[in-house]
């Protein structure tokens, strides 16, 4: 399969428009907000890849988990302007338990 | 354990025989697949952790610039800059397959070739900084996209291969095991008590000729 895809970011105003910069689509989202706007860039398939504030990701782990089965879209939980809250990494740690039994990353 | 719930012939002894050996042979197979799953999966969290950690204070780094940047010019001039981008990042979505799990691999498709996609004059100098800073990390970006989605997946593949593995070991293989055993013991059962039945006939046979 090879099509072209779009990158969006999903985020507050601030994150959001440091990325519309540099050439992807952004949207601005808060907490009521953002399930709604992440359905609906999921569901207009235009979209390859589409970067979550860890702020927002941190309020709808469901609708990410539920993502989490198909190949795309991809979305990434990011650090925004407020700077990281360390949910990125412990959904890795999660990821780790979840196919070893253990956290067996270290530090 | 449960016994498979089958009549007790030769037909079916030789029917769940074959069970048996098609999900020894599957288990082993299973296994095998499932060890080389975890290993490809450490390789790739590992990576998994050393680029977000990498990016995390990178992207922390540029978004504040960003902010303070836009901070100290005025907001409508920002937001007019950046507003209508001459530049745009699109990727080209292929699918790579790790252990038979289809990952994304995308590749980075920019257009327009301008370093900042406004006017020089019209934003302060930090604010060109911190989106210089953010276009280098596109890339980087893209790549833990791609890694961290592998992960996701084959994190799910394992656990629904494990399930797999532990059905195989501890319920089909057992159960065959024994129903083969309670199959055989019933036709040895059958077996014996022909021969007791006729070993009785002929000595009955035997007492009648001989009065």
């Amino acid at each position: 399969m090879t099509e072209s895809g779009k990158i969006a970011v999903i985020g507050d105003i601030d994150s959001a428009l440091a990325f519309r910069a540099v050439g992807a689509d952004t949207f601005e989202a808060d907490e009521n907000s953002a399930k709604t706007v992440l359905k609906n860039k999921v569901k207009s398939g235009e979209y390859a890849i589409i970067f979550v504030t860890e702020q927002l990701a941190a309020i709808m782990p469901e609708e990410l988990e539920e993502l989490k089965n198909l190949t795309y879209p991809c979305v990434i939980p990011i650090p925004s302007c407020l700077g990281s809250t360390g949910y990125g990494e412990t959904s890795i740690r999660r990821d780790v338990e979840k196919a070893i039994g253990a956290d067996i990353l270290g530090d | 354990m449960a016994r498979l719930n089958v009549n007790p012939t030769r037909m079916e002894l030789r029917r769940i025989k074959d069970r048996l050996q098609t999900a020894v042979k599957g288990h082993k197979l299973l296994k095998d697949k499932s060890d080389e799953m975890v290993r490809r999966f450490m390789e790739l969290i590992r990576e998994n952790k050393r680029l977000r950690r990498e990016l995390e204070t990178e992207l922390s780094d540029a978004l504040r610039a960003f902010m303070l940047a836009r901070a100290s010019s005025d907001e409508a001039s920002v937001v007019q800059a950046i507003a209508v981008p001459s530049k745009r990042v699109d990727v080209t979505c292929e699918t790579r397959s790790i252990m038979g799990v289809d990952v994304p691999s995308v590749k980075i498709e920019s257009r327009g070739d301008a370093e900042l996609p406004y006017a020089l004059p019209s934003v302060t100098g930090e604010l060109d900084l911190s989106v210089m800073k953010l276009s280098a990390l596109t890339e980087k970006l893209l790549r833990l996209a791609e890694v961290e989605k592998a992960c996701n997946m084959l994190a799910n593949e394992v656990v629904k291969n494990r399930r797999r593995v532990n059905a195989l070991e501890y319920v089909m293989i057992p159960d065959c095991e024994e129903t083969i055993k309670y199959i055989m013991m019933k036709l040895d059962e059958n077996e014996r008590s022909t021969q007791i039945r006729l070993m009785k006939v002929k000595s009955m046979i035997d007492n009648a000729n001989n009065v």
